[in-house]
């Protein structure tokens, strides 16, 4: 199945001339989703100013861990990983269709499948969008984008062939994880120095909550649009039986309805459609780049932590007399690095702050032209109908 | 931000309930008025207040209108103001308004004596008389007595149909001025009698006054009958009355006679002054008297307020028709010697037949339109635990003359729609008719009502059964036939309904009719019926595949009404979840934003609820109303099968019986043969019985038609 992806949109991004990035065309193989990274770019370090690479999904998480493990780029808010593609539910929901088809008339069953494919398709376009939007995010960055694997990532025209993560491996990622969390409990005793980071950290630990469940009620919230989609099917589907087994005047008034209920299942769906996009998508995005954030912020905490240390440590030799350049310079470094992170960091954060009133403000903007666009058509729809069913 | 956030809606059942709730109350609080009214004027001698108040008791919405005309009399005979006390004797006798109106319409000095308030209801005055004049036949008062008791009677009969508003209880009195108006209208002041009892009619639209009117046709003594319609009551009424009247006669008299002597000498001027009253009051013939009759409208208005006004004009419109029918009966009965008591009794023979037509012309209009609405309202739990059950309040507002009242209110529970609908599938099923169903008994949805939970789910319920209740009698109502049945009419009208047992869940009745189910059945399927009428045959299919569409479209109405409140609960959420989004923001403009959405979203799921709300009551709800009312139709397929069955079972046995005969004529055995004889004669009937079970067919066939 290739499939042509969509622009995306979840993401505002001061697009750079000199690097363009999109995934023109997507094919999905059973499980693997084959993206094409398309490149365009005037900058030198490339050899070709246009080239296009096949890249597998574990192609991107493993440029992500790289850049995150970079000790270079501890300071920077490493964009989130794109998630794992993930076509079950479609695909689960198609099973049980063709489980029930006995008990539809073929029509409805012609229909709930287009929906499923529609359905289907948009889950492939949002899972090509969210990895074309890492890649511009990398691309935007004054830093990440001069990022040597990046760049291989981008120009190398073979399989990359990354492994994908054994089982150890995925034990370990899991380990890491906890480790990180107690951490962060631990070193959350350390005296904050700056009142920015202070202020940014209880900002964006709140925040990530809110968003988190916004992002789960806006979810349930899309799919019970879609749900009613799906009933307006069925509905206009028995009308429709009922209308064909009618022989009286009421036909035409059944007929009527049916088709009402048929348009108005588009109607439905684009809202479902278009508030996943526009919202839930534009939620969930944001929700991955404020633990990106956390992350940057836990980063420097931990330097923070280590500089303290480093301060006890250089106090303790010049207690003992011993080893007091070796600890000089350890501290000297443990600041010197904090210092990089605070600097850098506050930018970070300060920029995407702005990233983010400017995202959102554009898909809300867009959410409510659409959502209105609908319910207008949902009013000429039944104004329509009302006036139809009144000349009968 | 904060405060939209945590205002949590309230669970759409609950809403739905109290916004259905609240306009109930607003009806109720309405109707209490109105009671109110009329208690207040029945004590007060404010006859205009009283005869608005009556119009508005003895008819519901539609009843103003009736009441408007006969407020006009009254505002006309109000020009004949002089009222005296005379007029205040009749008030305190009748407590209410004013029959004096009458004795207006015929002579102004009559006017001047009865006066002033009363004029209202010249109708109803000449009711007064008519009734009058048959208690004087009974009491062997003199003429000139008559008139005054009449007047007093009248204003007795006004005042009670005041009382029907008001109080339920004394609908007797108002009765018994029917009936009399009705011996009344034999009588010459016939035309206006009967105009006067049109107007009655229209007052009391009961079905008992139409009752009472037959009734009181064929019997002679109009005591007798209203005692026998009315029981006790009635008798106190007009012993009082009577009483209070004989006694005032005498200073009355005068004005009474010259009523009665300009009746009996203008009896011709009188007649076409009441019929043009009449007509003017219906607004259908513009003439002098609509002028007059405006005027009154005028002084009305101020009096009692633009709304009556408006409403009697419009109702007015409506009652025209009668108003010439009634003119068209007076017109025959027109022997004009009102005085005489035998010419009076002579006529009242004649009369019924009259009445007779005017009731079947009556009929006839209800059933071109059906001028009745019942609302079914206020459900209301009584008792505990699990003798408790729900009572709702059937209010009936109707144009319809069968009725006493225009608008009446009684308390029924559950089980007595159930009982009612027993009664009626009994009668009219076996005649082809499509009873309408009642909602279901629902054991679960009524336990948890019983242990009271307050929860949404159950109010959610009994809103539902209301809505269905209502429909459903609706429907009865709405069928012409149907809605003559006198059970029906009980239903809406009386005060206590004996109980309905045989809709106990599991009682012995209910038993025994499962028993019967499940042969009928059984007899179904063995029942092999070689459908002769192509017609019925499609029909048949059409309805069992219309019942299994509606059955699916149905549960997915359902579903659609379960994902919706699931989508106004997720919207609900994620209102609250974006205001606490909005309230984290920390810039401004965004937070605003956020918090805006919320509200948006907020409002969405208020919106979702609503629809939600209205997919159960106004689609789900008439889906399940159809796949019942399917199964009536189902139900009348059955009966005309085993209608046929009958007939054919008859058949053969005439064919048995009659081939014995021949055998036994052969033998020769004149004993046996006279036996046989008559068996033939018993079956012969029978098959025509059954024959006859044919017309179920053909009436099913109409009422399938119809209903398709």
């Amino acid at each position: 199945q290739r499939k042509e992806s969509l622009r995306s949109v979840s993401v505002d991004l001061n697009h750079d001339a000199s690097l363009l990035i999109d995934i023109p065309d997507a094919l999905c193989e059973r499980d693997k989703v084959k993206f094409t990274v398309h490149t365009k770019t005037t900058l030198s370090s490339f050899q070709k100013p246009d080239f296009s690479v096949p890249r597998q999904h574990e192609d991107f998480i493993w440029l992500h861990d790289t850049l995150v493990e970079t000790e270079d780029y501890a300071g920077l808010i490493i964009p989130p990983a794109p998630p794992k593609p993930d076509f079950d539910s479609p695909r689960e929901k198609m099973h049980k269709l063709g489980e029930g088809e006995a008990t539809m008339t073929k029509e409805e069953y012609t229909k709930m499948k287009q929906e499923l494919e529609a359905e289907y398709l948009a889950v492939f376009k949002k899972t090509v969008q969210v990895h074309e939007i890492f890649l511009q995010r990398l691309s935007s960055h004054p830093v990440l984008s001069k990022d040597r694997n990046f760049q291989i990532f981008l120009e190398y025209d073979q399989d990359l062939s990354v492994r994908r993560k054994n089982a150890k491996e995925m034990f370990g990622g899991f380990f890491k994880n906890m480790v990180k969390s107690a951490d962060e409990v631990l070193i959350s005793g350390v005296k904050e120095v700056d009142d920015f980071f202070e202020q940014e950290k209880t900002f964006l630990l709140d925040y990530y909550s809110k968003i988190k469940d916004s992002t789960a009620k806006a979810e349930k919230m899309t799919r019970a649009h879609k749900n009613i989609a799906d009933d307006y099917i069925h509905i206009s589907a028995t009308l429709n039986s009922l209308a064909a087994d009618d022989m009286t005047a009421n036909k035409k008034n059944l007929e009527k309805l049916s088709d009402l209920f048929e348009k108005f299942r588009k109607v439905e769906g684009r809202v479902a459609s278009d508030q996943d996009l526009k919202l839930t998508e534009l939620l969930r995005y944001y929700m991955r780049d404020i633990q990106a954030a956390k992350d940057l912020l836990y980063r420097r905490a931990r330097a923070l932590a280590d500089y303290e240390n480093s301060n006890k440590a250089l106090d303790k030799a010049r207690l003992k007399s011993k080893d007091i350049p070796q600890a000089e310079e350890h501290q000297r470094q443990c600041l010197q690095k904090f210092d990089k992170l605070s600097e850098s960091g506050k930018k970070e954060l300060t920029s995407f702050k702005g990233r983010r009133v400017v995202a959102f403000r554009k898909n809300f903007i867009e959410m409510a032209e659409l959502e209105i666009k609908h319910a207008k058509n949902s009013v000429t729809l039944l104004q329509g109908c009302i006036e139809l069913l009144k000349s009968n | 931000m904060a405060t939209s956030s945590e205002r949590s809606p309230p669970p759409f059942p609950d809403s739905e309930d109290q916004d259905v709730l609240d306009t109930e109350e607003v009806r109720g609080r309405d109707s209490d008025e109105d009671e109110d009214l009329f208690g207040s004027p029945s004590t007060s001698p404010v006859t205009g207040m009283d005869t608005t108040l009556t119009s508005d008791v003895s008819m519901k919405p539609p009843s103003d209108i009736m009441n408007d005309p006969l407020i006009e009399p009254m505002s006309s005979q109000t020009e004949n103001k002089p009222a005296s006390e005379p007029s205040d004797d009749f008030f305190d006798l009748t407590n209410n308004v004013s029959v004096v109106a009458a004795a207006a319409t015929k002579s102004d000095d009559f006017v001047d004596i009865l006066g002033s308030e009363t004029g209202a209801q010249r109708g109803e005055v000449v009711k007064a008389d008519v009734t009058v004049e048959a208690t004087i036949d009974k009491s062997e008062v003199t003429a000139g007595i008559t008139d005054p008791l009449s007047q007093q009677e009248a204003k007795q009969t006004s005042t009670a149909p005041v009382i029907d508003l008001s109080g339920d209880s004394q609908p007797v009195t108002s009765k018994i001025a029917n009936p009399l108006v009705d011996l009344f209208s034999d009588a010459p002041p016939a035309a206006e009698a009967k105009k006067p009892s049109s107007a009655n009619v229209d007052l009391f639209d009961d079905e008992e006054g139409s009752d009472i009117f037959a009734e009181p046709l064929q019997t002679k003594p109009a005591k007798q009958l209203q005692k026998s319609l009315f029981g006790e009551p009635d008798e106190d009424v007009f012993g009082e009355p009577l009483g209070a009247i004989s006694k005032k006669p005498v200073p009355k008299e005068q004005k009474e006679k010259s009523v009665t002597t300009k009746v009996t000498a203008g009896g011709p001027l009188q007649d076409s002054k009441p019929a043009n009253i009449f007509s003017q009051a219906a607004a259908s013939t513009p003439s002098v008297t609509s002028t007059v009759n405006s005027k009154s409208n005028g002084v009305h208005s101020e009096e009692e307020g633009d709304i009556f006004a408006a409403e009697a004009t419009v109702e007015l419109s409506l009652d025209s028709p009668r108003n010439e029918r009634k003119k068209e009966a007076i017109a025959k009965p027109s022997a004009p010697t009102p005085t005489s008591l035998p010419a009076a009794a002579s006529l009242t023979k004649p009369q019924p037949p009259a009445l007779e037509e005017l009731e079947e012309e009556e009929e006839e209009e209800e059933e071109d339109k059906f001028d009745i609405f019942v609302s079914v309202k206020d459900p209301e739990k009584i008792g505990d635990g699990m003798n408790a059950y729900m009572a709702y309040k059937v209010s009936t507002q109707t144009t319809l003359p069968m009725f006493r009242n225009k608008t009446f209110t009684v308390r029924r529970r559950f089980s007595d729609f159930l009982g009612l609908y027993e009664k009626l599938s009994e009668k009219h099923g076996p005649n082809g008719f499509i009873v309408p169903p009642p909602p279901e008994k629902s054991l679960l949805g009524m336990t948890k009502v019983k242990v009271g939970k307050e929860d949404s789910s159950s109010t959610d319920f009994v809103e539902r059964r209301r809505g269905a209740l209502e429909r459903y009698l609706q429907r009865v109502v709405n069928h012409p036939s149907l809605l003559q049945d006198p059970d029906v009419r009980e239903f809406l009208e009386r005060e206590e309904l004996p109980r309905a047992v045989s809709t106990q869940a599991l009682s012995g009745a209910g038993f025994l009719k499962m028993i019967n189910k499940a042969t009928d059945a059984v007899s179904k399927m063995t029942i092999k019926m070689n459908e002769s009428d192509v017609w019925f045959e499609e029909k048949l299919q059409e309805v069992e595949s219309a019942d299994q569409q509606f059955r699916k479209l149905h549960a997915l109405v359902e579903s659609l009404v379960v994902h919706r409140k699931e989508l106004s609960l997720n919207t609900a959420s994620f209102a609250k979840s974006a205001a606490m989004l909005g309230s984290a923001e920390d810039n401004t403009a965004l937070s605003r934003a956020l918090s805006q959405l919320a509200e948006v979203e907020d409002k969405m799921e208020q919106l979702h609820q609503e629809q939600a709300a209205n997919d159960t009551f106004t689609f789900a709800e008439m889906i399940a109303d159809y796949i019942r009312l399917l199964g009536a139709v189902r139900g009348s397929f059955d009966h005309r099968m085993k209608a046929w069955q009958r007939w054919q079972d008859a058949q053969s046995m005439l064919q048995k019986k009659r081939e014995t005969e021949a055998k036994l004529l052969w033998a020769n055995k004149p004993d046996k043969l006279q036996l046989a004889k008559e068996e033939i004669a018993e079956w012969w009937v029978e098959l025509h019985r059954w024959g006859a079970g044919r017309g179920v067919g053909r009436d099913g066939r109409i009422a399938l038609a119809a209903w398709c």
